[in-house]
């Protein structure tokens, strides 16, 4: 019944998933929704310029979406404007270049719909190595840097001044994500990568006692989301990131009805500490 | 005569017992060394933003088991000052520098945790290093909140939350605890055991405390220095002194405190708009030591301005010991 293309679309999907619980997490954590729209919008541009100069499609990506984001950090430095503009700027000309590169080349004949929200027919076993393999890396990476990455998400000064390095923090963090959009992409689709890290690592909130836990439950409900949304997208004939967006914002509802709330422990150990 | 005796029996005494008295050298030596260590010290430090200096010309030093009070008004560079001191800010001008491996315990001003983050007292504990459980518990036991180790941190009120984080600076022994208005939102009886608790920490771990106060009055007791800032360091010296500054009265103004109203001129004013106006009439932008608007050739003549002169000469002795 499941063709060959299908399995592998779901341990894509689900090693993606996996992945970006965790990295969502701190995006919720750190407000930085924007952010990670306008790094992943950065992708199409590195497709445009992976087609041009014929490098590795994830290479690209990723090289792109991290210098976005040294751009970003850059003129957020020189405070000329505030952020959310910049981000509105950035994310949205990283799109529109993108575009425009792809529509010069008349030569190269692309499925843009596919790389904006994402094929599972498009997933070599390569792409299976290689989303598995950054996914590990990805998760590696978020486990030894937990700490200073939980505590310059509290607060940057007190990581500061008590010796973790919150900037080195953040710059390790913007490569995570770049990684994690560059891997995510062919799944999902550039225009909702960052749905895939919000919805489930926002639906995880109302589980969860601690952040570690928290990033657990995202990585578990993203799982899920994935494999219903791939089922609905092969069922439906449906794209498939919309579908796993659908599916995830579906788990969010449900978690939003009484009685999905906080464990009882939780909920026992605050009573009258409510503010 | 005299002389001959003291100094036949001073050299009786160490070749009798030479050890002993090379070893207490010694010892004084190094507790001198020890209570000396600097453990951070501002030279001359300032902070530039948009071209406006936050603070200039900051001369400061901790020591060991010494607080060090900043006092000042709203938008007077206390908290800027204490984040030039842990490596928060880097300073433009000027230098800051730090004991090697100091280790710090920071209670900043202001926090604001995104409520998504599920944060219970406990972890909040270990945010910055790891922590035992029973020490833990008994820095939370010392702040006054030990029921509420599991609790979820956004659900704490601004009192409770402020505990928790003295706790966890305290929980860290650190060199050097930075505590910016730590008992900000704490009632009333709560405060003033706070502030003993402060006092109880430094007397037995030894640490240096940078602390940050809106008023003299709670911190009076417990604090070595005052320094008080408006930009630059307007006045220094024991709270007693300070207290009866120029400088304060006029910062703080002298009507509605227990201390005695002084009147008296000042050889500079703090404009609205930030600026300086100065007993010649001229207005500078800044309060800067060196902008030579602290010549001594205009007319004086009042109590006050003793007091004054007094903390001048402190911080410029301030200023000499650092070099």
């Amino acid at each position: 019944m499941l063709d060959d293309f299908f399995t592998r679309a779901i341990l894509a999907g689900v090693g993606v998933a996996l992945t970006a619980g965790p990295l969502g997490c701190f995006v919720v954590w750190r407000r930085m929704a924007y952010f990670g729209d306008t790094m992943a919008h950065s992708a199409l541009l590195g497709v445009a310029l992976s087609l041009f100069f014929q490098i590795n499609l994830l290479v690209s990506v990723f090289g792109v979406a991290v210098l976005v984001s040294l751009l970003l950090l850059a003129l957020q430095r020189r405070q000329s404007l505030s952020a959310d503009a910049l981000l509105g700027i950035l994310s949205h000309s990283a799109l529109a270049i993108g575009l425009v590169l792809v529509a010069f080349m008349s030569w190269v004949r692309i499925d843009l719909i596919s790389f904006l929200f994402g094929d599972i027919l498009a997933v070599t076993p390569a792409d299976l190595g290689l989303i598995w393999g950054g996914g590990a890396l990805v998760l590696a990476g978020v486990a030894l840097m937990w700490q200073p990455l939980i505590a310059s998400t509290v607060s940057e000064e007190v990581a500061e001044a008590e010796g973790l390095k919150p900037a080195r923090t953040r710059l390790f963090f913007m490569l995570l994500m770049a990684l994690v959009i560059a891997i995510a992409m062919k799944i999902v689709g550039i225009m909702l990568i960052t749905a895939l890290l919000i919805i489930p690592a926002a639906t995880a909130r109302r589980f969860s006692a601690s952040p570690e836990w928290m990033a657990v439950f995202a990585s578990l409900l993203g799982a899920i989301a994935v494999i219903g949304g791939l089922f609905g997208s092969l069922h439906y004939d449906t794209p498939s990131g919309p579908s796993i967006v659908v599916a995830a914002l579906l788990l969010f509802v449900l978690s939003l009805l009484p009685g999905f709330g906080k464990p009882a422990a939780a909920r026992a150990a605050n009573k009258g500490v409510r503010g | 005569m005299l002389l001959h005796q003291l100094r036949y029996a001073i050299t009786c005494a160490m070749t009798a017992d030479n050890r002993v008295f090379e070893k207490m050298l010694h010892a004084m030596k190094q507790t001198d060394q020890r209570a000396d260590e600097q453990l951070v010290s501002l030279n001359n430090a300032g902070i530039l933003r948009d071209g406006r200096w936050l603070v200039r010309g900051i001369d400061l030093s901790i020591r060991r088991d010494e607080v060090v009070t900043l006092i000042g008004p709203n938008g007077a560079g206390k908290s800027t000052t204490a984040q030039l001191a842990i490596g928060v800010l880097r300073a433009d001008e000027g230098s800051v520098s730090r004991m090697q491996g100091l280790r710090i315990g920071y209670v900043p001003q202001k926090l604001s945790i995104d409520w998504t983050m599920p944060l219970s007292v406990r972890r909040l504990m270990r945010l910055t290093s790891p922590l035992k459980d029973q020490d833990l518990m008994a820095a939370l036991d010392a702040t006054g909140i030990p029921h509420l180790v599991d609790a979820e941190v956004r659900h704490l009120s601004g009192g409770e939350f402020q505990r928790a984080l003295l706790a966890r600076a305290i929980a860290r022994k650190p060199d050097l605890l930075v505590l910016d208005e730590p008992v900000q939102g704490v009632d009333f009886a709560g405060e003033a055991a706070l502030y003993e608790l402060i006092r109880t920490i430094r007397q037995t771990t030894g640490c240096g405390i940078l602390m940050i106060s809106h008023d003299l009055h709670m911190v009076m007791a417990g604090t070595d220095t005052v320094i008080c800032l408006n930009g630059h360091v307007c006045c220094r010296g024991t709270p007693e002194t300070v207290s009866q500054s120029s400088d304060y009265m006029k910062l703080f103004g002298g009507s509605g405190r227990s201390l005695a109203v002084y009147s008296h001129n000042h050889d500079h004013t703090h404009l609205p708009d930030g600026r300086v106006k100065h007993s010649d009439g001229s207005i500078t932008d800044h309060c800067h030591p060196d902008d030579g608007h602290h010549d001594e050739d205009h007319d004086h003549g009042h109590t006050g301005h003793e007091h004054h002169e007094n903390a001048q000469e402190q911080s410029a002795e301030g200023a000499r010991s650092h070099a």
